[in-house]
This record gives structure tokens, sequence and C-alpha cells, in this order.
């Protein structure tokens, strides 16, 4: 009862915080809010696999790209179509899509893909789902490049409507946390602990271990690909690399320095992580003994991540919550 | 379609094919012996490519002594970061090892970019190997052919190390069990520096390599033919120094004929194609072509 009402509270504090934020704060400092809550659901949703399973994904960003790409498809207006993809059926020309629509089919074909490399993959050891999955990473991100009737290919897709705002951002966010809490909390749980530990123990007292891997997988990409579309809705451009290698170590190094596992640790990772590029952006611009230091950023979160594995590999806040 | 471009399409496949080997047999002597999937072996391979076109530049007139100088620090630099970032890591899960070499790579990518720009430098070649020779309608580049023999070379000589040599016993009794190869008196960091060693020497060679055949170079340039180089290993039968060899043929001459072979508005989709290989490959032979086909210890 008592967790309950914690929660409650903070549901309410954090509605409170998205009404102050979108009434009264500057647009900068709005749309960092809007990315830190894209980046918390994204370390959730990649811990649920990374964290409570034994297999290790590395696709996040491929997964992020799909629901993107869709979902900027389904909603681009009438007006920008026939201009920008003259070459498609007219079916598709004229299909104009709802977003909260669009955002579920998005997430629906990342599911899918997770589906589909899922077969051949969560099968064998756990490295090669690393390994596959940062093969989609490349997959996905040569199709967008080639795909130009489709894409735009190299030029991306502008003019995508600004629909993502706080409430969408941060209600995404409340309700992937409350999925994982529970799921963690749950006779899932138990299972995708078992599986971690020893998943020969596990499969030998009857726990479906592909079965379980699979569905971890699956609902992380759903995730991923709904995260892609806000994004998408929120940059309003996307083109092939910006859903790239580099934002899938960002994600990866959040929720290891963060915690593995823990659910309130990859939230405190992604905003330790989100946190520091701001912090250094200052220094970026600047100059040392004529050295650029520009990606001085990616280079602290680099060194931290090996720091850690080193002298905390449980991370920050270890498995707990 | 003729046989000439046939034989041509194959010689371009052998010389794609070496340097996947080149850096696959790196990839799976790691693997096999920590059960490491080393993400910055491609840029260990990119910081050699690296420092090869800054230093060729000035000093072209021996560039056979500088090319083992650059083989040599790769393998310097492996072993370092073996020292470093992977030593203290022995016992833990294997998971922590992989995040630790994704942070490597990182590490090298962004400190080579803030060093010398992302921009992509030219790779001062040498006349002997850019020379493009003919043999009746075919042609083939020095560069390939040296790169060739390089790797066959290199492995020859790392499957005969690793079968007979005293450290390479140590190395596979290591590879298949870290504990027991201890109980029988082997200090297992003797042979995991060694792996990282020669692993990365070669890496350093291919990244010269590299250079040699493109002419340019970038701090980026690690990152596929790292991926590629696992695909050939994982093809071939991870684990295995002469099946990642033959695996990295098989890589090249499949790319290479599926860009050949197909209407060019396919070319794009190349690396489709490798890593739909990939997937076929676990799907229907995860053990690989050498591999044996073991379930896993529990």
């Amino acid at each position: 009862m008592n967790k309950n009402w914690l929660a409650m509270a903070g549901i309410l504090l954090l509605l409170a915080l998205c009404f102050w934020a979108n009434t009264s704060w500057n647009g900068y400092a709005l749309r960092l809010f809007m990315y830190l809550g894209l980046y918390i659901t994204l370390s959730v949703s990649l811990n649920l696999v990374n964290g409570l399973t034994d297999i290790f994904s590395l696709g996040h960003a491929a997964f992020m790209a799909l629901g993107a790409y869709t979902s900027a498809l389904l909603t681009l207006p009438l007006a920008k179509r026939a201009s920008a993809f003259p070459s498609l059926a007219e079916w598709f020309q004229n299909l104009v899509l709802p977003f909260p629509l669009a955002l579920l089919i998005g997430a629906g074909i990342a599911a899918l893909a997770a589906l589909l490399i899922g077969f051949p993959l969560l099968r064998l050891r756990g490295h090669y789902l690393s390994v596959g999955t940062l093969a989609l990473l490349v997959i996905v991100e040569t199709l967008a490049t080639n795909m130009t009737f489709l894409t735009r290919g190299p030029r991306g897709i502008n003019g995508i409507p600004t629909y993502t705002n706080v409430f969408w951002v941060w209600g995404f966010t409340t309700l992937c946390i409350y999925i994982v809490y529970r799921l963690k909390h749950s006779g899932f749980g138990l299972a995708f602990g078992a599986i971690r530990q020893d998943d020969t123990a596990a499969s030998s007292l009857g726990i479906p271990t592909f079965y379980y891997r699979m569905l971890a997988f699956v609902l992380s990409a759903a995730m991923a690909g709904v995260v892609g579309g806000l994004w998408g809705h929120l940059v309003r451009v996307i083109s092939p690399h910006v859903f790239s290698y580099n934002i899938t170590f960002l994600i990866v190094a959040m929720l290891v320095i963060g915690g593995l596992g823990s659910i309130w640790g990859s939230v405190l990772g992604a905003v330790v992580l989100f946190l520091i590029p701001e912090g250094l952006r200052f220094l970026e611009s600047a100059k040392l003994f004529g050295l650029e230091l520009f990606g001085l950023s990616q280079l602290v979160v680099a060194i931290m991540l090996i720091l850690v594995m080193i002298f905390r590999p449980q991370g920050l806040l270890g498995r707990k919550g | 379609m003729n046989i000439e471009y046939i034989l041509q399409q194959l010689i371009n496949g052998l010389a794609i094919g070496s340097l996947y080997a080149l850096v696959a047999v790196g990839l799976s002597m790691v693997y096999g012996i920590l059960k490491l999937i080393n993400f910055a072996h491609g840029d260990v391979m990119m910081v050699a490519a690296m420092s090869g076109s800054t230093l060729f530049l000035s000093f072209s007139k021996s560039p056979l002594a500088l090319f083992a100088a650059i083989a040599l620090f790769a393998g310097l630099l492996g072993l370092t970061l073996e020292r470093i970032a992977y030593r203290p890591l022995r016992g833990a899960p294997e998971i922590n090892l992989m995040i630790t070499s994704f942070a490597v790579s990182s590490f090298l990518q962004t400190t080579m970019t803030m060093g010398f720009s992302a921009t992509p430098k030219r790779f001062e070649t040498v006349p002997l190997l850019s020379t493009l020779y003919k043999v009746g309608p075919l042609q083939i580049r020095g560069a390939d052919i040296a790169t060739f023999l390089i790797a066959l070379i290199a492995v020859i000589l790392l499957t005969w190390y690793t079968r007979t040599s005293r450290t390479g016993i140590a190395m596979r009794a290591v590879s298949e069990n870290l504990n027991t190869s201890m109980l029988m008196g082997i200090n297992p960091s003797q042979p995991i520096a060694l792996a990282f060693f020669i692993g990365s020497l070669l890496a350093g060679v291919a990244g010269v390599l590299w250079g040699w055949k493109y002419g340019q170079v970038d701090p980026l340039l690690g990152f596929l033919p790292g991926l590629k180089g696992f695909v050939a290993a994982v093809i071939g039968g991870i684990g295995s120094i002469p099946g990642a060899f033959i695996g990295g043929y098989v890589l090249g001459l499949a790319e290479v004929f599926f860009v050949g072979f197909l209407p060019p508005s396919f070319s794009g989709y190349r690396d489709v194609f490798v890593f739909s290989l990939l997937f076929m490959v676990l799907l229907l032979r995860p053990q690989g072509l050498l591999g044996k086909a073991i379930g896993r210890k529990a």
C-alpha cells in the first residue's frame, strides 16, 4: 500500500513538473527535458533485455530507426507527400494516420524485426545476439540509405509534423517504467532471473528459455520503436545516420553505469550521462594545447564505462529497485 | 558475362577476403581464449591505418621497415589494452568483457577523431604496391598480391604455432577451460596476452594494407571490417584459426559476387547481404564450416 502511494505521489509530481515545463520553461530547456525522458525510456527498455535476461542487445538504435521511419511516413501531411515520394502507390500517398496509431504501427514493425532476427539468434549463446543486433543496425542504416523511394535516402525525411510534446514523452516514460517494473516483480522476473543465472538449470526446471528471451527482446524493441517515433516527431527531420552506433553506445553506457538489472539505476544512469555532455559543452568548443576538445564527452563516457567495469561492475545502484 | 569477368571478380573477392581473413583470425583467437567478442579489434586496425597515413608521408623512404613498426605498434597497443582494460575483469561475466571492448572501441575512435579530425586522410601508397599488374585480360594490384601472401603465411605460421609449440598448446588449453588449465600449472595471463598481441599485430597489418588498397583512411573505418571479420570468423567456425581464414575468403567472395553479378542497383545493399549471410549461417550451421557442434557447457 505504502509503495502505491509513493508511486502515485511521484506521478503527480511528474505531472506537475510537466505542466510547469510546458507553460513556463524556455524552448531549449523544454527540449532538453523531453530528450531526457526519451533517453530514460530507452535505457529502461534496454534494461528489460540486457539487465534482466542473459542476452545483450546492441540494436536499440535500429529499432528506433524502424519506429521513426514508420511513424514519419504514416503521418506526413498530404501536401508534403506528392513531392517527397512521387513513386509510391496511390493508396499509400493518401494514407495519413493519426499519431498514436502511427506510433503503434512503428512499434509493431520494430517488434517484428526483433522477432525475425530473434529466431536464429536466441537459440545460441548470448554473444551472437550482440553481434546480430549490431548487424541489424548496419542493415537498417543501409536500407534507409538505399531505399530512396521510401526513405529519400541520405537526404532524410523532413517536415515531420511536431506531435511530440512533454506529456507524450513523459507519459510513455512512466508507462515503460511501470511495465518493466511489473515484469521484474512477477513470475516473469523470476524466470528472467533464473535464465540469467543459469539457463541450463532454468530449462531443466521447465522454464521455456527461448520464449522468455524472445518476449523480453520483442517487447523492448517495441518500446524502442515508440521512442523512435516520438524522436522523429520531436526533431522533425530524420536521416539514416541519426540512429547510429553512437546512440546505442550511449544507451548501453547509461544502463551499465546505472546498474544492469536495476530500473532506477537505468533512470539514474540516463540522467547522469545526459547531463555530462551538457556540463562539458562549454569545454568542447575550447582548445587545449591546440587540441580540439570536440568529442570530449564521448571520451569521458568511454573512460567512465571502462572504470565502472573494473571497479564497480554492478553499476551505481547494483540490482536494487 | 564471360569467363574473364568471372575470374576478375574472383581475384577481387580474394583480395578483399584476405583482409577479412587477417581481421577474422585475430578476432577468432581472442574469442577462442576469452569468449570475448572484441568490438575494439577493428579500431586497433583503424589506429594502425591512421598512424600509417601520417607516418608514410614523412618516412616514405623505407616503407617495409615502417610497415613492420606500425604492425608492432598495433600489437603493443593490443597488449596494453589487454593489461589495462581486460585483465582486471578476469573471472567476471563474459558480458562485462564485451561491454569493456565496446568502451575501448569508442575510446579509440574518439581519441583518433579528436587528434586527427574525422575527415578522411590520404594514405601514401608505395609504387610497387599501387602498380596494376596485367595477366592476359585480368588485372591485379600489387597490394592485393601482398595481402594475399601475408594472410596465407600468417595463418600457416599461426596454425603450426598453436598446434605444436609449448605456448600454443597452453593457449589451446586455456581456451578449452581456463580453470583446469591453471590446475595444470599454466599461467593463463601469458597465452591470453599473446593472443591479444598476435591478433592486434595482424589487425595492424590489415590496417596498413587497407590504407594501401583504398588510398584513404578515417577514424571510423574500423567498425565495418571489425564486424565483418566477426561474420567471417562465425562462417568459418569461431575459435578456429584455419576456419577464420577460410571464412574470410567465403565472405569476401560472396560479397564481391553479390555486387558483381547482380544489377548495379543492388550494389548499395552489399552490407545488407553480408549481414543477412550471418543470420543464415547462424540459422543453418551455427558452428560454422570448421567448428564442432558442441552443446553449451553447463
